[in-house]
């Protein structure tokens, strides 16, 4: 019996995992895919907002501004790449300057510190390569970037340190009201727990109807982006947004953690977690782009993905209890990357008032560390290969990955299944190759490290197989 | 120590400069190689073809590869495996780190730059569609069914026409996949003509020119690709749509020089070759370095690397043994009608000994052509071809009597026969 289940292992069900097991409290997380982070957690804009977009007063507004308060801490503590870049929000005309004024009120009203409105030369000052035909910019130097999967992976490996059980491949399909809780049916049996916390991101709203009458509609809204090498990686300093409109907070430029380049979204409502890119949907994000900054080579493009956003009807995050022990934190589309960890806070809170026993554990774990070769110095190199050579041994080139931090991820907390699962370890077949080169590399590290053949290695999800069969001749490791 | 020559790379291109440099006297040479071994992507190309020109007979890529590494066996070359050069400096100072040396740094009196080349991936051409897997480089399908000895699919469309594509096509046939189509979306092919032959048209695989994928659709695996005709904008044409019902779309749409390393040295590059600026000796802009092979300009045919690498090696020994190059006029080339690129881009008529060979690649396929040399608007030489094709590098040998008389800049263009200069 868990005293709390929660459905969904994305940045949000990753948040409420740990903050809970900071509680002497057995907690569960049942997450339906292979990995976690593993929905719209790994394919967003990695933009943790200053928080002057969400009408004052939302959920929205009050938790982002404090969880990006929370996320710089344990982005420290967790050894999560995170870089306080601040954002521009670009004017370009007479009416989008007055929607500044807007923002910088509504921001000043959220609590967002040190808003400043700039001039177009300001900005440009700051900013060389925006567009001659920036008129102003609201500048927050409270915006920041981080990697989005690996801030979910450092929460859920925290909460699995802390006692907390995650449990990979295993679907919801039912709930049902029991005498002090939920039975909770899963394509690898049932649970039983006292509180369910649905997290479910996309399935948000399937998983609320399992356990209470229809109250809101998630309308999934897809997202496109460019990705471009790193020798795009500099364009720009800042994250880069236009005027938010209807559709949201618009298309964007902005630095990754990576040195990467990132350019998107568009916002078209489509129907579940359809991740295609349109060619439609990619022209309007390249056009829409050049006109904050003209300069991008896009020629250097290494990668386009989709991102789905869970779009609430009710134009804000849906938090809150939909029927007796079953706790929504539902609706968590932008900024729920931002808010993730009050979000978290909010929920262990409304718990707590609902009787929850909550008390602390004296030896709560809150710390990672991720060996980086990369980033070492060479006597820092020189020392860690002499102690263990693996870590000497490159492969993914683009990304100077070795063979030790592959090693070091599938010992992890939560080991890669994947090799996409590595790639958002380590980085491994994020470069400019896009791991031609590694790919074939990392399947051979995986299957021997699973004592498996490497027909059995898939790519991401359960049944993306990458090798069809032996050829005729065979891989002569039977000879 | 410091070393004479400090070689990057040990494919075909580092080995050729390596031995010639050995050969021209420099006997402290280091070749330092990322892979297992040394050969480069030779040794996955099991097909025969190479060796030709050089050879003069029919050997297949790790045969042709293995020639060289037993002439480099042969001399005191030291040679480091499962070594990555991370850093290069523009004092020549070579960081590098393996498994078995730990992280180490180098210096050298020359350095040969012969990293190679990479392929073109999907996010480069930004190809609409669903993300699963079965989406593979030719080059990274070949190393499964050649070095893992894996298929990784049985019913396959090939994207581009390249020359890894077409034997890819060929590969994976005889390995018993079903290749269903290779798209082109130039209207000629591009990779060579003796491989749409015998790799396509020998086993009925449908090429279709100026076409290409605009769709990709499957949720964990590809199961189908969109193929539609482009117009002379290379712009989808809709109603042109056909569906292949296939588990696997292989890329072979261009290759690009791996010069990571090149920029980081600040040495000038060429947006059109995507390689370093040269002179006639293949020296880069930093004085000592020079770059071969593939990561200088794609390369047609390996025969061609091995001359032109051996040429970077000699050019290595002369500078270490010599000093550097001399002094006196720079003539520029420059890229006229249907010329996409050349190589070298600078010459020194000074340090050109009997001739200078410039390699191009001509933008349109044509037939009885004339490649035609003028400086300033003079002619100075000119060429015949009975056909040019963009997969096809063309090289042109200029003599140091007629170098010497140029002035300013060299300009190369291609034109149909009887043409005049414009």
């Amino acid at each position: 019996m868990y005293d709390v289940l929660i459905v969904g292992c994305g940045i949000t069900g990753a948040a409420a995992a740990m903050e809970l097991s900071k509680y002497d409290l057995k907690v569960g997380v049942l997450e339906r895919e292979n990995d976690v982070a593993d929905g719209t957690t790994k394919a967003n804009s990695a933009i943790l907002h200053a928080g002057y977009d969400p009408e004052p007063g939302s959920l929205m507004a009050k938790l982002n501004v404090r969880g990006v308060a929370l996320a710089r801490e344990l982005c420290e503590k967790l050894d999560v790449p995170y870089d306080p870049c601040g954002s521009f929000v670009l004017a370009f005309s007479e009416e989008d300057c007055r929607t500044l004024e807007t923002l910088l009120a509504r921001g000043k009203q959220n609590g967002v510190p040190d808003l400043q409105l700039l001039s177009g030369e300001q900005a440009r000052a700051l900013e060389p390569n925006l567009s001659e035909e920036v008129k102003g910019a609201l500048y927050a130097p409270t915006g920041a970037i981080c990697s989005p999967w690996e801030y979910a992976l450092a929460l859920a490996e925290t909460a699995v340190k802390n006692g907390a059980e995650l449990h990979l491949e295993t679907a919801v399909t039912g709930l049902s009201p029991t005498e002090n809780g939920w039975e909770v049916a899963t394509n690898r049996g049932t649970f039983q727990a006292r509180y369910v916390i649905n997290a479910a991101g996309l399935a948000a709203q399937a998983i609320h109807e399992m356990a209470a009458p229809h109250t809101f509609t998630i309308h999934p809204a897809r997202g496109e982006y460019y990705l471009l090498d790193k020798s795009e990686g500099t364009r720009v300093s800042h994250v880069i947004f236009q005027c938010p409109n209807e559709n949201g907070k618009g298309v964007l430029v902005a630095p990754t953690v990576h040195g990467n380049l990132i350019v998107g979204p568009n916002a078209q409502p489509v129907a579940g977690d359809d991740t295609a890119n349109t060619r439609e949907g990619l022209d309007f994000v390249r056009q829409t782009a050049l006109r904050s900054v003209p300069s991008i080579a896009f020629r250097d493009a290494i990668r386009n993905f989709a991102g789905v956003r869970a779009v609430a009807d009710t134009g804000d995050f849906v938090i809150g209890f939909a029927a007796p022990r079953f706790l929504d934190l539902a609706g968590i589309c932008s900024p729920g990357l931002s808010a993730a960890p009050a979000v978290a806070e909010y929920a262990v809170e409304l718990l707590g008032e609902d009787g929850l026993s909550l008390t602390k554990k004296d030896d709560f774990v809150c710390e990672r560390h991720r060996t980086r070769v990369k980033s070492m110095t060479p006597e820092e190199k020189q020392a860690l290969i002499a102690k263990n050579p693996a870590f000497g041994r490159v492969i993914c080139r683009c990304e100077t990955v070795t063979e030790g931090e592959i090693l070091e991820a599938l010992h992890a907390p939560i080991p890669p299944r994947s090799v996409d699962g590595v790639k958002r370890r380590v980085n491994a077949g994020m470069g400019r190759c896009q791991g031609g080169f590694c790919g074939p590399r990392v399947v051979e590290i995986l299957a021997r490290e699973f004592h498996c053949s490497p027909l059995d290695i898939v790519q991401d999800r359960a049944g993306m197989w990458i090798l069809a069969c032996e050829t005729k001749g065979g891989t002569g490791h039977g000879v | 120590m410091v070393y004479d020559l400090l070689v990057i790379g040990g494919g075909p291109a580092g080995l050729a400069a390596a031995c010639a440099a050995w050969e021209s006297g420099l006997k402290h040479i280091l070749l330092v190689e990322r892979d297992r071994e040394l050969g480069g992507i030779l040794n996955q190309c099991i097909h025969n073809g190479f060796g030709l020109h050089h050879f003069h007979e029919e050997l297949t890529g790790p045969e042709y590869a293995g020639r060289f590494i037993e002439q480099l066996s042969k001399t005191g070359v030291e040679v480091r495996t499962d070594t990555m050069v991370l850093a290069l400096t523009p004092e020549r100072e070579v960081h590098m780190m393996g498994a078995k040396t730990g992280y180490r740094v180098e210096r050298a009196k020359s350095v040969i730059l012969a990293m190679g080349c990479r392929e073109r991936t999907r996010g480069a051409i930004g190809i609409p569609g669903t993300r699963p897997a079965g989406i593979f480089t030719a080059g990274a399908a070949q190393r499964y069914v050649n070095m893992e000895g894996f298929l990784p699919g049985r019913r396959v469309v090939i994207l581009g026409s390249g020359d890894i594509g077409l034997i890819m096509a060929r590969r994976m046939t005889l390995e018993g996949a079903k290749v269903l189509a290779c798209v082109e979306v130039m209207p000629h092919p591009g990779g060579l003509n003796r491989n749409i032959v015998q790799c396509l048209n020998d086993y009925e695989i449908p090429l279709y020119l100026s076409h290409t994928v605009t769709d990709i659709r499957g949720r964990d695996r590809v199961e189908q690709v969109v193929v539609s005709k482009v117009d002379e904008h290379r712009n989808p044409i809709p109603g042109t749509e056909m569906v292949f019902d296939c588990d696997t779309l292989l890329l072979s749409v261009g290759l690009i020089p791996e010069n990571e390393l090149t920029r980081m040295a600040g040495i000038e590059m060429d947006r059109r070759t995507n390689g370093a600026v040269v002179y006639e000796n293949l020296e880069t802009s930093i004085p000592g370095v020079f770059t071969c092979g593939n990561v200088a300009h794609v390369h047609d045919l390996v025969d061609y690397v091995t001359a032109e690498s051996e040429e970077a090696g000699r050019a290595a020994a002369r500078y270490v043994l010599e000093g550097g190059a001399k002094g006196g006029p720079v003539l520029e080339v420059k890229t006229g009608e249907n010329v996409s690129y050349t190589v070298p881009q600078h010459i020194r008529p000074q340090n050109v000994e009997n001739r200078c060979n410039v390699f191009f690649r001509v933008r349109e396929a044509g037939q009885e052509s004339e490649i035609l040399v003028e400086s300033e608007g003079t002619p100075i030489a000119r060429f015949a071809r009975d056909h040019v094709a963009p997969g096809e590098m063309e090289c042109i040998a200029l003599p140091k009597v007629l170098l010497d008389k140029a002035a300013g800049s060299l300009t190369v263009s291609v034109r149909a026969k009887g043409g005049t200069a414009q």
